[in-house]
């Protein structure tokens, strides 16, 4: 196509290449969507966030310092990443598992089983933590005691991130024709090389969506955790809590200053998962 | 022979896709396999291609025993009706794909996909994506992915099926053509019968899981062996019992000959050159005449005048026994 691409003929092909100049040539309507958008979004959005940066400020730039060179933020904050990092892991491969069991297998239950996948999103995170807490605390009837240990914490975000992967890869997958697959076959791809070429590079954007969205929920989870895993200083004490413990202290400057770190390492890993992506499609 | 097939038997559940079928298609021929949507004709080229295994019954490629072969194994090219091509790869990497899994030497692999992609006319496409493709496009690259890896036989499962009218018509002469420069042992799949009849050497006709009729496309239209065939291929009517084509009706104003079948005309329709005149006669039954526009306005052809009906000299006509009313238009 070498039609210059204009406004009139809007199209999925021509919308990465339409010049710079008719940018600001919004109709009257699509200016007025653009504005409530952007409205709404600062409302619920960038005021917010602007408010949570100018607060961890209001301590001034020793406060902040103090606060980040707190040991025990440090020891919080390392384990909610590792653990956070770890569960995406678990859900990269986990999940892509299940949405494959889900849309390929056809067994009884399949039906049942998918609905029971979005009961970890559903649920109320405290919930969570107290049917997490009854099974495998200390009054567990299968007596399996993780109560205030890192496995806890684990456990607890395995659960709440668990639909995540599931969701973003299952609509790709259902999308995906077999005969993609058996057009490979017959060029005479192994069933592994397929997987590899194939199926896996259709994939990789909806599951590093899906990692994007399990590692967010991961190093922001508090309701689900907090009865299990006892919250102990340098052991099994996330980061939700300690800016918990600062409000609660009365010292909400302290509270912003960890709040607004996990808000800029969530902006840094959903960066990176976006240029990962990015990379990685163009590879293929 | 390049492909035999023997007593090859596939069912899913309760529908029989192939019903005892033998057939033997010899090396650099190009075969239609013509026959209703639904009547199990793509089971075929996939049971060839190993993408199905048939319940009962062999099949053999070039000469070997393939029934068991894994379809990796069978060195067969398959082309889809809904192109299946690599979405996330150029459309030289789609054509390269076969040869790299034959680890085939870098150089090589580029000269041959170069090669391909001139033989279907996409060069100046090979950086692009499949989404930056027409469906004819997009197609043509799916038979350049095919025939990469020198396959013993190329099999194609309705692929003109996706696209609109114009582009059907090019890519079926041009798939004539190409057959004629590469000479690989081709099987086509296709409900429609002006394509089998334009392009196959041999049709083979499949309705109901069984083989109708095998033959060369004018074989099978002058001497249908069934009513079948002869409805399906081409347009049939029924005059006086008889499986008879409406253009091989003769249709008269004056009772010229002898056992001329009396009627009054009750539908005139034209389309472009040719005017389609229904019949309804003293007997009851609705025959279609096919007359040129000429001879339609000579005879003063219109609703309510008496006419009289009887086969051209030389007409193909078929007792119409087995055939329901109203099957005769279907195949229009």
């Amino acid at each position: 196509m070498t039609i210059a691409p204009t406004l009139e003929r809007p199209g999925r092909a021509t919308r990465k290449r339409r010049p710079a100049r008719a940018v600001n040539a919004l109709s009257r309507s699509s200016s007025l969507a653009l504005g409530v958008s952007l409205v709404w979004f600062s409302l619920l959005v960038l005021i917010p966030l602007a408010a949570v940066a100018v607060q961890a400020t209001t301590g001034g730039w020793d406060g902040a310092v103090k606060v980040l060179s707190n040991p025990q933020n440090w020891a919080a904050l390392k384990l909610t990443l590792l653990e956070a990092l770890g569960v995406t892991v678990l859900n990269v491969v986990m999940g892509t598992t299940i949405a494959w069991v889900l849309v390929r297998d056809r067994f009884r239950g399949a039906a049942i089983l998918d609905v029971i996948i979005d009961i970890p999103f559903a649920l109320p995170t405290i919930v969570a933590g107290l049917v997490l807490l009854s099974l495998y605390g200390p009054q567990s009837p299968i007596e399996v005691n993780v109560a205030s240990t890192r496995a806890a914490v684990f456990l607890a975000l395995a659960f709440v991130t668990l639909p995540f992967v599931v969701r973003t890869v299952q609509p790709v997958l259902e999308e995906l024709d077999t005969d993609v697959e058996e057009a490979a076959s017959s060029l005479g791809a192994s069933r592994l090389y397929t997987f590899r070429r194939v199926i896996l590079p259709s994939l990789v954007p909806a599951v590093v969506a899906g990692a994007g969205m399990a590692f967010a929920r991961g190093i922001a989870e508090y309701g689900s955790l907090v009865l299990l895993s006892g919250n102990l200083p340098f052991r099994t004490e996330v980061i939700s809590v300690r800016i918990i413990s600062y409000i609660e202290s009365g010292n909400p400057a302290a509270a912003s200053v960890l709040a607004a770190l996990l808000l800029l390492i969530a902006l840094l890993v959903i960066t990176a998962l976006d240029l990962v992506q990015r990379r990685v499609t163009k590879r293929w | 022979m390049s492909i035999e097939i023997t007593g090859v038997n596939k069912s899913f559940g309760d529908f029989v896709a192939l019903d005892n079928v033998n057939l033997s298609l010899p090396t650099g021929q190009l075969t239609a396999l013509l026959g209703p949507s639904g009547g199990g004709k793509s089971t075929l080229p996939r049971i060839i291609a190993g993408l199905d295994n048939a319940d009962t019954g062999s099949v053999s490629i070039e000469g070997v025993e393939a029934t068991h072969l894994p379809p990796q194994k069978r060195n067969v090219g398959f082309v889809f009706q809904h192109y299946a091509v690599f979405k996330h790869m150029s459309v030289a990497k789609n054509v390269a794909f076969g040869l790299e899994i034959r680890k085939k030497p870098k150089a090589e692999v580029k000269a041959r996909v170069a090669e391909l992609l001139e033989l279907v006319h996409l060069s100046q496409f090979a950086d692009r994506l499949p989404s930056q493709l027409s469906g004819g496009q997009r197609q043509r690259l799916a038979l350049a992915r095919a025939l990469a890896v020198e396959p013993s036989v190329l099999l194609l499962d309705e692929p003109f099926g996706a696209l609109d009218a114009k582009v059907r018509k090019e890519l079926r002469d041009w798939l004539r053509r190409l057959h004629d420069e590469v000479h690989v042992t081709t099987v086509f799949v296709t409900h429609d019968q002006e394509e089998a009849l334009e392009v196959a050497d041999e049709i083979v006709v499949i309705n109901q899981g069984r083989v109708e009729q095998v033959g060369t496309p004018d074989e099978l239209y002058d001497a249908p062996a069934s009513d079948f065939v002869m409805s399906f291929l081409g347009e049939a009517t029924t005059l006086g019992g008889q499986l008879i084509r409406p253009h091989d009706i003769e249709l008269s104003v004056t009772p010229l000959v002898v056992g001329g079948v009396e009627g009054v005309v009750s539908r005139v329709l034209r389309v472009g050159f040719e005017v389609r005149v229904t019949v309804l006669t003293d007997a009851g039954e609705e025959v279609v005449v096919v007359v040129t526009r000429t001879a339609a306005r000579h005879l003063g052809v219109q609703e309510g005048r008496h006419v009289w009906l009887s086969p051209a000299a030389g007409a193909v006509t078929l007792p119409s026994a087995g055939l329901p009313a109203g099957t005769a238009l279907h195949a229009v």
